[in-house]
């Protein structure tokens, strides 16, 4: 007989990378995106539009902001989810998984289309 | 049919009852910061694409007090998740030896912190110098 498979391996890995990613890069981006300009690490000038799009449009700057942002979507996305049993959401499980992985895929999704839009 | 009300125990604030419990709640809450956070860089992105103004706009609503304020609590929250992912890497990871004699946890704890400021450094600069 065969028995179903669990989807968990694969989620499980997506959060693992995702946990990598936060730990290693996103302090980083964080304080280059949301902290740098006020104060004062970095000026307006650095984060221009031209050189900010120059470094989209690189294959390793396309890379590297398709994996910083939806890795943090599946990491983010997967342990919202599993917290939700913690704090006492046992009602609509499945609706609550597809809501989760259908955010993370659709931010996925929508960081590949719009990096190939730029 | 017959409706049965059996008792299911209250869960509120089960986490304040014990430090070790307040500190996994703290851990797993980071999580929220994070998707708001991609959430923050895919619309960056989408203003990216959209053009000059677009961007123009997205940096100067990420200048607002409030955009401040929550990417300090980011901060915050990715540094706290760190700590605890390093912590727990050598317990999720293989042995690994040197010889016969097995690396510490601490050691392989200490060279993730390494490699991660590193990291901070590293990007820091590429924006720097890009």
């Amino acid at each position: 007989m065969r028995r179903k498979r669990s989807h968990e391996p694969v989620f499980w890995s997506l959060f693992g990378a995702g946990g990598v990613v936060v730990a290693f890069i996103l302090p980083a981006m964080v304080v280059a995106s949301g902290l740098a300009i006020p104060l004062g690490f970095l000026s307006v000038d650095q984060l221009s539009y031209d050189r900010i799009h120059e470094f989209s449009r690189t294959w390793y700057g396309g890379v590297f902001l398709f994996f910083t942002i939806s890795l943090s979507f599946w990491h983010g996305l997967h342990r919202i989810y599993l917290s939700l049993h913690d704090l006492g959401v046992h009602h609509y499980r499945q609706f609550y998984r597809w809501l989760c992985y259908g955010l993370a895929m659709t931010g996925t999704v929508f960081t590949a289309f719009f990096l190939f839009l730029s | 049919m017959s409706s049965r009300k059996t008792y299911v125990r209250p869960m509120k604030g089960w986490w304040l009852k014990n430090p070790f419990y307040v500190r996994y709640m703290i851990r797993e809450s980071t999580s929220v910061f994070v998707t708001l956070y991609a959430a923050i860089l895919l619309s960056g992105l989408i203003c990216l694409s959209r053009g000059e103004d677009a961007w123009q706009l997205w940096i100067s609503v990420m200048n607002h007090p409030l955009f401040i304020v929550f990417h300090f609590l980011a901060l915050a929250a990715c540094l706290y998740h760190a700590v605890t992912w390093f912590k727990v890497a050598p317990k999720v990871a293989p042995n690994f030896y040197i010889g016969s004699r097995r690396v510490p946890d601490m050691t392989i704890t200490l060279i993730q912190y390494i490699i991660a400021v590193v990291c901070y450094f590293l990007l820091y600069w590429i924006i720097w110098r890009f």
